[in-house]
């Protein structure tokens, strides 16, 4: 065995301290961490992976914890920026001030849509949902596939006479928050029982963690019913549902239903870019369709992380809306990327 | 080979006085110094007790103060409306172990009583050494599995199960895979090994007098087993529970991934639910606002608290066992 | 004169032992398929892909677990780093020195400590650490494990020293060796066996921990230089790919799983046969 003489004690020392030194010496770049919302992580993935190549000495770690994390950890000043989709209410900007001494700006990526996903054995088309089906299902109060209010909008669709499961989210999530908040402006009972936000009290259901967890959920589970991002059901070959809009029209979620959410908006979009577009009036709007946006403080502490954060803005508001399609998510409309391309000048 | 053992008084000069412990020797008294750093050590480890200790009673000060005892007893969990009570937690926690124990108690004790009583020494070794491995699979794995195998084996047992005893309420109910039960039975594997190898040696610690005692008045081996030892060792098996309680109580990934993460109480096993470790893993990253992140803590320190008495029960049960084996 | 056994009470003898042997049967039944399990789905899904490269984008297949396995490797370096030394010396003071009062509190402190649910221990590391460095990083998460090992770490130094028998204690003090010295070179290596074999142990029970990594070493898509950036760690990734929908993901997990799986297992029983090649060494004394 071993002997514990000064020669071997000062050796093993020695190669401690080069596996613990080592490390930090490999670093000559600049590292960034940001964290947030799933509801875009497919394209913020590809964005960063793509970036990275482009710029081999910026690297930029986004892990998707939820928008609730985004926005904690951002505060909290944990990670340098932060995403969600649900954009932070007074309150959360206040305690951001607060805590960092500094403001945080809203920039807007992409436009995504929430789409109705389901698990029915047997069922593989699109069934058109009525707001009232939508809400009643996730009050509890429809139960069963075969209910009336169900079947009287997919007459030819054969709904079997199975409960329904719901699942929702189970972190903080700004795909719920606008999931909330299209069932708030749709349904009053859910507006007063339930209330919008990235956590709220779900009256029945099961949670999955993250837009990933909600559609593995409905992946794995006969009979499920829950809401995601477009491209998660669409990655993962699960049907979703045409939604009637405000105008009366049942519509697919798809780039241009998407896009033309966010037409009314596009025009009128306030200065901090916090802005709701569910049940958007337009006759080929989709409803339940958001913005997601990226948490950049105002004040930037190192020179180099603030360079290349608004490098990476520039080019995200450039190359990467090229990126954008391919994974089902909407391009930012033209008035809204000229708004950001001045924004970024706040960015300190 | 030099040696490195410089043993006879240290007026002598020794080939090995140069060198980084040569020095020290030289300008420090050891003794004193080793001394110090070990006793240190252990300080240090109390330290850190206590600050782990303040730091979950400091940052659940808020929600403490807001909601008291009520805090136990209500059942909503509303981020939005900032109304935090614990019970659908403490419910689904305990009903899980419930479970758990249910399953592992008999298949524990049964097979420490095999292995203690009946199998040759030889074999139970082995066989207590496969079964102490799997209290080495990490939690996350039987969550794996639990989630690609053991969930779909349950969606076809459930069904069965359900025709027959479907008429009690906690039976009731669709059955969705994520649910109380599944992350029961999950919790079932993973503490089965705890219980039969502290119960086999609780077991084996039982003198052998007593055995043979009972066998010569004519006792079978089964009834000397149930009848003497099993009474002498029953503390020590109701220690080896409480440990496996303890284990349970704490388990977070395994559950989360099986349990459902629905904070209600249902009647039905077979309904979803959430655990205190549950809910702090997939909420706390992401808890905004003070009350809602104190909230959280303050069911970390009510698990401390749980976990800290029972593990001391237990602890103290197979004490008394094995002292009164003599060991 | 014997009286015959009735046959009740023999067929009551036969039914519960077949019980109990059951019961055994089922118990390792229950890790064989484990096992099992692992070994063909993880078995199945490792590739040259998954030792080498990084997690692709989302929805890309392609993509390996290089970033996790060196990650996890940095985590429980960092780890032993801080658990062991504490935990081994500590030890040492109970075994070797101690008073009666401050050595049962440090006894007390620890069984407590050994009992924390690993979730709490996050907590811990995230709010003394994460909040005040601000950031997340494998040094958080390396403590937050290595606070996890100190309980285990003290109490098989503990009981391997005191196992350590008088007469080599005294003959090193007859010979008139200093007390510090005769811990150290003869004490020690005498009880090494199974103070290695119970770090070992306790190195892959830590191995497995998720929970405290959630909220410290977060994750990292890419690789993660020094110590002060978030890393991926195998059981991070593990539980993030399971809950998720995309099969090739599914596929990554498994075999992680095998990894992480064939890692504790080497590990455990080179612990154990240390320790049963030390005690049959120690009987031949």
């Amino acid at each position: 065995m071993a002997q514990f003489n000064s020669k071997n004690i000062a050796m093993i020392l020695l190669v401690a301290a080069v596996f613990l030194v080592a490390p930090a010496l490999c670093s000559a770049q600049t590292l960034m961490n940001g964290a947030g919302a799933t509801f875009p992580y497919p394209i913020y993935s590809k964005w960063f992976s793509e970036y990275r190549k482009l710029h081999p000495e910026v690297q930029i770690n986004y892990q998707s914890i939820g928008s609730g994390g985004g926005i904690k950890q951002v505060t909290e000043g944990t990670v340098d920026f932060g995403a969600t989709d649900g954009p932070m209410n007074d309150e959360q900007l206040r305690e951001f001030q607060k805590k960092q001494n500094s403001g945080v700006l809203h920039f807007p990526t992409v436009l995504g849509a929430v789409v109705v996903t389901y698990n029915i054995p047997g069922v593989t088309e699109s069934l058109n949902l009525t707001p009232e089906a939508i809400s009643g299902i996730f009050l509890g109060k429809i139960t069963k596939w075969n209910d009336p209010a169900l079947v009287s909008a997919n007459a030819k669709v054969k709904l079997p006479d199975a409960d329904i499961v719901v699942v929702h989210r189970s972190d903080g999530s700004g795909t719920s928050y606008c999931w909330t908040d299209y069932l708030s402006k749709v349904s009053d009972e859910w507006k007063t029982k339930v209330g919008k936000g990235t956590s709220v009290n779900w009256p029945v259901g099961i949670g999955g963690k993250g837009n990933e967890g909600v559609s593995g959920q409905v992946k794995q589970t006969a009979s499920s019913i829950g809401y995601v991002e477009l491209i998660y059901a669409v990655q993962n070959n699960l049907p979703y549902a045409n939604v009637k809009n405000a105008a009366g029209v049942f519509v697919k979620p798809d780039l241009s239903t998407t896009t033309a959410a966010a037409a009314g908006a596009a025009k009128e979009m306030p200065e901090d870019f916090r802005v709701s577009i569910t049940n958007s009036p337009g006759r080929g709007a989709y409803p339940i369709a958001t913005f997601t946006w990226l948490l950049i403080p105002e004040k930037i502490q190192d020179p180099a992380k603030q360079k290349a954060l608004t490098d990476f803005l520039r080019w995200m508001l450039s190359s990467g809306q090229e990126m954008t399609e391919a994974l089902s998510y909407a391009r930012l409309p033209k008035e809204v990327v000229a708004k950001e391309k001045k924004a970024i000048d706040k960015v300190k | 080979m030099k040696a490195a053992i410089v043993i006879g008084p240290d007026a002598r000069p020794s080939r090995r006085a140069s060198g980084i412990i040569g020095l020290l020797r030289r300008t420090l008294n050891m003794d004193r110094f080793a001394y110090g750093l070990v006793s240190g050590c252990a300080a240090c480890i109390i330290l850190l007790t206590v600050l782990l200790a303040y730091e979950l009673w400091a940052n659940s000060a808020l929600s403490r103060m807001k909601f008291g005892w009520h805090f136990f007893f209500t059942n909503t969990w509303d981020p939005i409306a900032g109304q935090f009570g614990a019970l659908p937690f403490i419910y689904g926690t305990v009903t899980t172990t419930v479970l758990a124990l249910l399953l592992a108690i008999p298949l524990g004790v049964g097979a420490a009583i095999f292995l203690a009583e009946l199998a040759p020494p030889r074999i139970s070794d082995a066989m207590t050494f496969l079964i102490e491995l799997l209290a080495a699979v990490p939690s996350v794995i039987i969550g794996l599995i639990g989630i690609f195998v053991l969930i779909p084996i349950l969606q076809r047992i459930v069904p069965v199960l359900k025709s027959v005893i479907g008429f009690l309420p906690i039976f009731s109910g669709p059955f969705y895979g994520v649910s109380i039960f599944s992350a029961g039975v999950v919790l079932a594997f993973m503490i089965l090994p705890f219980i039969i190898s502290i119960s086999r040696e609780v077991l084996l610690s039982a003198p052998r007098d007593l055995r043979e005692a009972a066998l010569a008045l004519g006792a079978t081996k089964w009834e000397s087993t149930w009848q003497v030892v099993i009474p002498f060792a029953r503390t020590g098996i109701i220690g080896s529970i409480f440990l496996a309680m303890a284990r349970a109580l704490g388990e977070t990934m395994a559950v989360t991934m099986v349990i459902g993460n629905s904070p209600k109480i249902m009647a039905s096993l077979l309904a979803p639910g959430y655990s205190i470790a549950s809910v702090i893993a997939n909420e706390f990253t992401e808890a905004t606002g003070d009350l809602y992140l104190s909230a959280l803590v303050e069911l970390a320190l009510v698990l401390f608290c749980l976990t800290i008495v029972i593990n001391g029960a237990a602890r103290l049960l197979i004490l008394m066992t094995e002292k009164k084996g003599g060991r | 004169m014997k009286k015959p056994l009735s046959f009740r009470r023999k067929a009551i003898n036969a039914i519960m032992f077949s019980a109990t042997g059951v019961c055994t049967v089922l118990s390792i039944g229950v890790l064989f398929f484990i096992l099992g399990f692992l070994l063909i789905q993880g078995g199945k899904f490792l590739s040259w892909n998954f030792f080498t490269k990084l997690p692709a984008p989302v929805g890309e297949a392609g993509g390996g677990m290089a970033n996790a396995i060196v990650g996890s490797g940095k985590i429980l370096l960092l780890a032993t780093l801080v658990g062991v030394p504490i935990g081994f010396l500590a030890g040492v003071f109970l075994a070797e020195y101690g008073h009666a009062a401050f050595s049962s509190v440090v006894r007390f402190v620890t069984d407590l400590l050994n009992g924390v649910p690993s979730i709490v221990m996050g907590i811990f590391a995230y709010t003394l650490i994460v909040l005040r460095m601000k950031h997340f990083s494998a040094f958080a998460g390396g403590v937050a494990l290595g606070i996890m090992m100190i309980p285990i770490a003290l109490r098989s130094t503990d009981e391997f020293l005191r196992a350590v028998p008088a007469s080599l204690r005294e003959g090193a003090m007859a010979l008139g060796a200093a007390k510090w010295k005769s811990i150290v070179t003869v004490i020690i290596p005498a009880a090494i066996n199974g103070i290695m074999s119970g770090m070992m142990l306790n190195l892959a029970r830590v191995a497995g921990e998720t929970a405290p990594l959630l909220f410290t070493a977060l994750s990292n898509q890419f690789w993660s230089p020094g110590w002060n950036q978030p890393t991926a760690s195998l059981p991070v990734m593990i539980y993030t790919y399971a809950i998720a929908p995309y099969p090739d993901w599914h596929r990554q997990a498994w075999a992680a799983g095998f990894i992480l799986l064939a890692m504790v297992f080497i590990v455990n029983i080179t612990a154990r046969t240390i320790v049963a090649s030390g005690m049959s060494n120690k009987s031949r004394l």
